[in-house]
């Protein structure tokens, strides 16, 4: 499935200094990585996470709550969301599993780790980004199929 | 106090990845999309993310604790081995196929798109399976 998007470098660049900011907050307020993965399995109590739960679960809360905010003061959100489910349940044991084994996501080793000049993060984020590259030449180019 | 903040940075880092496009799983696949339909705006938002974070980190950790917690507890671990790099690569391929990253897919949760709602839950399945394969001893040896 191709949907054609507009490059937006600016409100990709303020969005993204949103994301920073959050990040700056977590380490501030609660002195942690801001990775979504592991707040993510705090929150849930999943096998070997961190036990502070309280903040963790209010981040979670936090996050599903920005997309209501935005329609509640009169906003869009756009999104295009693939509806090939049985995909999209492939995509999401790898998303998780990947995660929980790496020990970080696209926010804890890309935003957090590339700005604590992690090697160990440096080395996640090329490994993803090759893996996201080459998954989707193969699907769109090869296969064809989204 | 701690959940009052914990929420706020939660919705922050939320309204972040929307304004960006982030949680349009189309601009993702879009992006990751060198030899077609290439997006590059994503590269703006790790850009800014980044930058915003590296600079705030450096201010924040001149103070001696956090303001809610006793410690700093930045990761200590430099090994470059197995377990990280095979997490990484599965990770990227579902990134693909699904355009959704964890942030992004908990942040849609509540737009009730039919892919998120298959996403999210399988997700979670992961987290917990990629928690018991960490342990797992074949994947203990160093790459």
């Amino acid at each position: 499935m191709l949907t054609e998007t507009t490059f937006t470098p600016w409100a990709s660049l303020g969005g993204g200094i949103l994301i920073g900011i959050s990040a700056v907050m977590v380490m501030g307020l609660f002195g942690k990585i801001a990775g979504i993965a592991g707040i993510t399995q705090g929150a849930l109590a999943l096998p070997g996470a961190a036990r502070d739960r309280d903040w963790r679960i209010a981040f979670v809360l936090g996050l599903m709550a920005a997309p209501l905010a935005i329609l509640a003061l009169g906003g869009t959100v756009v999104q295009t969301v693939p509806t090939n489910l049985g995909l999209m349940i492939v995509a999401g044991l790898l998303v998780g599993t990947g995660t929980a084994l790496g020990s970080g996501c696209t926010s804890g080793h890309g935003v957090c780790g590339l700005a604590r000049l992690s090697g160990r993060s440096l080395a996640a984020v090329a490994t993803f980004m090759a893996a996201g590259f080459v998954t989707v030449f193969v699907l769109r180019h090869v296969i064809g199929g989204l | 106090m701690r959940a009052l903040w914990g929420f706020l940075a939660g919705l922050v880092f939320g309204l972040g990845l929307i304004v960006s496009g982030m949680a349009d799983p189309a601009k993702v696949q879009n992006f990751l999309d060198l030899a077609g339909a290439w997006d590059p705006s994503l590269a703006f938002v790790m850009g800014g993310a980044t930058v915003t974070a590296f600079i705030g980190y450096r201010l924040v950790w001149r103070r001696a604790a956090p303001v809610l917690n006793p410690t700093f507890d930045v990761p200590t671990n430099r090994r470059i081995d197995r377990p990280l790099l095979t997490g990484a690569a599965l990770f990227g391929a579902g990134w693909g196929i699904g355009g959704f990253c964890p942030g992004p897919a908990l942040t849609a949760l509540p737009l009730l798109a039919p892919g998120t709602l298959a996403f999210v839950p399988a997700m979670i399945l992961g987290l917990w399976i990629g928690a018991r394969l960490k342990s797992a001893p074949v994947l203990r040896a160093p790459a």
